[in-house]
């Protein structure tokens, strides 16, 4: 359908907008500014603040910009004196309840009421009367309200009905007693439930952790990649004298458009918990004694050296590809293949297949306009929050959701099917989707997989599943964490892109971590060296590295006994010497190690993120490292030199990625298909159990986040289906 | 609209007459599908009058259950109208009008009066549970006939002392 165009007049000069769309978008697009609260360019129109009010040729009264549609021939004055006059006007009543509070308010200096006061309130009050006060909501350990101030544009409120899907916040009585409420006996506890810090344009919500600490003017904003999911939203830490204060979205709209998930935007309190470790410690008999760099470092490099031939490198997938590439390039410098970051993946048979890194067979960006989807084995709001809000708002538009899942997870669309599945069905059940695919296809399913077909028993609810996959231009088929965890998920996998391949589905898995994606491209697979080429020889894997003791671990940025698939601290203390490069040093990580060499967290590093299309993003460094704490590259960077390795006299962390970057050739973007094995199923396997593990409990920055752990989810426990 | 509402249902049906249910059914009927959320106030009406006068937090649950809304949004509808009580009242709905036409012609007198008669303040109920004397109510559109109040839905003009102590006797 071709768009119609309309030409219009804003302040005389003439502009071409689409047919339909609102003045302010028009007036936006074109660098006119229009003053506004309610209106936000991703919430649903309310028109309620009236500040956006406009002159319009030939209206008797003036419009709201936000709700008024341009039309042929409309002329538009947005500084014309009656223009100017509704502003000031509006701006005056706005003012009348909201206080004089400036001082103690935490949105002081950032405050869009504040902004627009200035260029359009009056500098004295001709309201004399009392101002009004309206008792405060609590809304849980992350955001702060001071509903004294609220000026009721209703942001928060869209933001949750809209997008986040629960129906919790609500205007309640009328005129002066009007208020924003919450639905009685219910917490705002959504994933994405932050966000409403920013939308607010006043100081009625803000941030509990940071309140009180900094003024928005004297902080520096450096931007940075989220360390939790593989989706990369993008950050800004706002840094005070060298002390992140607090984490805000960067506006991406390819990724997280302007929301970032919770654990994004309050993990950084982790980077001041009690368990940072601020200064190299080595174990003296049984004792733990501080030292400086270079004797834990030679120490280091001593004790692995003399133990290389049984070394194992476990690294959090979430650390950056800076880091991986150093420990992958370390392993191998030691003879050593042994290195992995997949610590929760249950099964590792079918690796060789793996496509060049684990990724999402499509744009994030187009999640939005899907039309199928198919997501196996996942808790999608817990695993990528802001893929969840995607797959959402094509739900929205009409995309069929199908989940196979151990349980029913709560989710604020339209699901087209739910199919609950417990771990040891989920073999059979995926056989049973792929031969109801096949049949509504009309093509056939893989030879190598035709046994397992023909032994399924193919039900209502499976053909229901396939459906969902049948129309439309975009579809895609995705397995997620619990998938990945699934002691079968060679088969799982197997059968999931045979059903995609069958409807012509795109095919995507979301691994885990930050980096799961540039882990494969920097070597730290044991099956892949850098640059995501296959390895000549193959190391042991997570799950062999820690089933079975070796005689030294190099852990980077990891608890594995929290991060692997169980505790595997028997096993760690069974190894003769073990040496983490990490931001914490908890007790269970001191009963198990043997050198703690202190290492930055995501925000005291400089580095890249490859996210689960491939893209990659790099930021520097924002916060002073706490105490001795120094970049785990930089660390890493020593190690090798003292362990003789040649090759590792990088001067920055973008020299790192740069040689990374010409391993890995021109393209890095993902490609399809994402498997390209032949795996068949077993008739049977081992009876399956999957771990799924809380939002807050993913990775060590989390964990330590307390306003986090004070949430509903922080204070859940991970369910073993 | 919001089926898939994990907040919506709390209160449980039941709690709704069978005649209020027919009430909302007929009103609903007005509206296309999917569109059950314009029969809101009718619906509050119905559950109002069930109640005999005033909404309690189960029943508006009970309505957004039915009409399948979540609760909050129709606590939003409940707390802007002023035909709909939040809170226990009086039978018997006694609104003076105050507003400008009523003022100078005196609704301010005759408010001081109603309150000494009864004993209350405006927004409170006689111990009784007979007259509840409603907060300040907008003008009713009948300024011809100020000063003027509004008793059950039944408007009574030109109000003197006497009138109004006539008129609030007679109430049962």
């Amino acid at each position: 359908m071709a768009e119609e165009f309309v030409n219009i007049e804003i302040n005389g000069k003439p502009v071409k907008a689409r047919k339909g769309e609102m003045i302010i978008r028009v007036t936006d697009a074109n660098g006119e500014y229009i003053p506004r609260f309610c209106y936000h360019d991703k919430l649903p129109v309310a028109a309620n603040c009236r500040m956006c009010l406009v002159e319009v040729e030939k209206a008797p009264k003036p419009m709201p910009a936000c709700a008024t549609p341009v039309m042929e021939g409309m002329k538009v004055f947005t500084r014309s004196p009656k223009a100017i006059g509704a502003q000031r006007a509006v701006m005056e009543f706005l003012l009348i309840n909201h206080p004089l509070d400036c001082p103690i308010c935490d949105q002081g200096g950032e405050c869009e009421l504040q902004d627009l006061s200035l260029g359009f309130g009056r500098d004295y009050s001709r309201f004399h009367e009392r101002k009004r006060s309206v008792p405060d909501e609590n809304l849980g350990p992350l955001i702060a309200t001071d509903m004294t101030r609220c000026i009721h544009c209703t942001r928060c409120i869209r933001f949750t009905e809209d997008i986040a899907g629960i129906q919790e916040l609500g205007m309640i009585g009328r005129g002066e007693q009007m208020k924003v409420r919450r639905y009685i006996e219910s917490t705002v506890d959504h994933e994405l439930s932050g966000n409403v810090i920013d939308l607010c344009p006043v100081g009625a919500l803000v941030s509990k952790p940071y309140r009180f600490t900094a003024r928005a003017w004297e902080m520096n904003a450096v931007p940075l990649v989220s360390p939790h999911d593989g989706a990369g939203s993008n950050l800004y830490g706002h840094v005070l004298r060298g002390r992140l204060m607090r984490v805000v979205p960067r506006q991406n709209e390819t990724i997280n458009e302007v929301w970032i998930a919770d654990r994004d935007r309050f993990s950084y309190e982790a980077i001041y918990s009690p368990e940072r470790l601020e200064r190299p410690m080595v174990r003296e008999g049984g004792q733990w004694v501080e030292t400086d760099w270079e004797t834990a470092l030679a120490r280091a490099a001593e004790g692995l050296r003399a133990r290389a031939a049984s070394l194992g490198v476990l690294a959090s997938p979430s650390s950056t590809i800076e880091e991986l590439y150093l420990a992958g390039r370390i392993a191998r410098g030691l003879d050593s293949a042994n290195i992995d970051c997949r610590l929760r993946q249950g099964d590792f048979c079918d690796q060789a297949a793996d496509p060049r890194f684990p990724n999402l067979g499509m744009r994030i960006a187009d999640v939005d306009s899907l039309q199928g989807l198919l997501v196996i084995g996942s808790n999608l709001r817990r695993e990528v929050p802001i893929l969840a809000h995607r797959v959402r708002k094509a739900a929205r538009a009409g995309a069929k959701v199908a989940l196979v899942n151990p349980t029913v997870f709560p989710y604020h669309f339209p699901v087209t099917e739910y199919l609950e599945s417990a771990p040891s069905a989920q073999v059979a059940d995926l056989a049973a989707i792929l031969g109801a695919a096949a049949q509504l296809s009309g093509k056939s399913a893989p030879t190598y997989l035709m046994p397992a077909v023909q032994a399924a028993t193919i039900g209502p609810q499976h053909r229901a599943v396939a459906a969902a996959l049948a129309n439309g231009e975009k579809r895609a088929v995705w397995l997620g964490a619990l998938a990945l965890r699934h002691p079968r998920y060679a088969e799982l996998r197997a059968l999931a892109a045979a059903i995609a391949q069958v409807t012509g589905a795109s095919f995507g898995v979301l691994a885990e971590g930050a980096n799961a994606a540039g882990a494969y491209l920097a070597g730290a697979v044991p099956h892949r060296e850098a640059g995501g080429k296959a390895a000549a020889t193959c190391g042991l894997t997570a799950g062999e590295m820690l089933g079975k003791a070796l005689r030294s671990y190099l852990l980077l940025g990891t608890e594995p006994w929290l991060d692997a698939r169980e505790d595997t601290r028997r096993t760690l203390a069974q190894a003769e010497f073990v040496v983490a490069v990490t931001p914490f040093a908890s007790d269970a990580l001191r009963e198990i190690a043997h050198v703690l060499l202190p290492a930055g967290t995501f925000a005291e590093t400089s580095g890249t993120y490859v996210n689960l299309e491939g893209v990659w993003q790099s930021q520097t460094g924002a916060a002073a490292p706490v105490g001795e704490a120094r970049p785990a590259w930089k660390i890493l960077r020593v190690l090798g030199n003292l362990l003789d390795l040649a090759g590792f006299e990088y001067l920055s962390s973008d020299a790192i990625r740069d040689e990374l970057a010409g391993l890995c050739g021109a393209s890095t973007a993902y490609s399809a298909p994402g498997y390209t094995g032949s795996h068949p199923v077993t008739a049977a396997g081992a009876v399956a159990a999957v771990v799924d593990i809380p939002m807050y409990q993913i990775d060590g920055l989390v964990r330590r986040a307390p306003s986090l752990q004070k949430t509903r989810e922080g204070r859940t426990s991970a369910v073993t289906y | 609209m919001s089926n898939d509402n994990p907040a919506a249902g709390a209160g449980g049906t039941q709690l709704l007459s069978e005649q209020t249910r027919r009430e909302i059914d007929h009103w609903v009927a007005k509206f296309p599908p999917g569109r059950q959320r314009s029969a809101c106030i009718a619906a509050l009406r119905a559950a109002q009058e069930q109640n005999h006068g005033h909404l309690t937090k189960a029943l508006m649950d009970a309505v957004a259950e039915y009409l399948s809304l979540a609760p909050i949004q129709v606590y939003e509808v409940a707390s802007f109208y002023s035909m709909f009580e939040t809170h226990p009242c009086g039978r018997h709905h006694v609104s003076i009008c105050t507003n400008i036409s009523c003022m100078l012609n005196g609704a301010d007198q005759l408010v001081a009066h109603a309150e000494r008669k009864l004993g209350i303040k405006l927004d409170e109920s006689t111990p009784d549970g007979r007259i509840f004397l409603k907060d300040e109510h907008e003008c009713l559109a009948a300024c011809n006939g100020a000063p003027m109040m509004m008793v059950d839905h039944v408007f009574h003009e030109h109000l003197t002392p006497e009138k109004l102590d006539q008129i609030l006797d007679e109430l049962k």
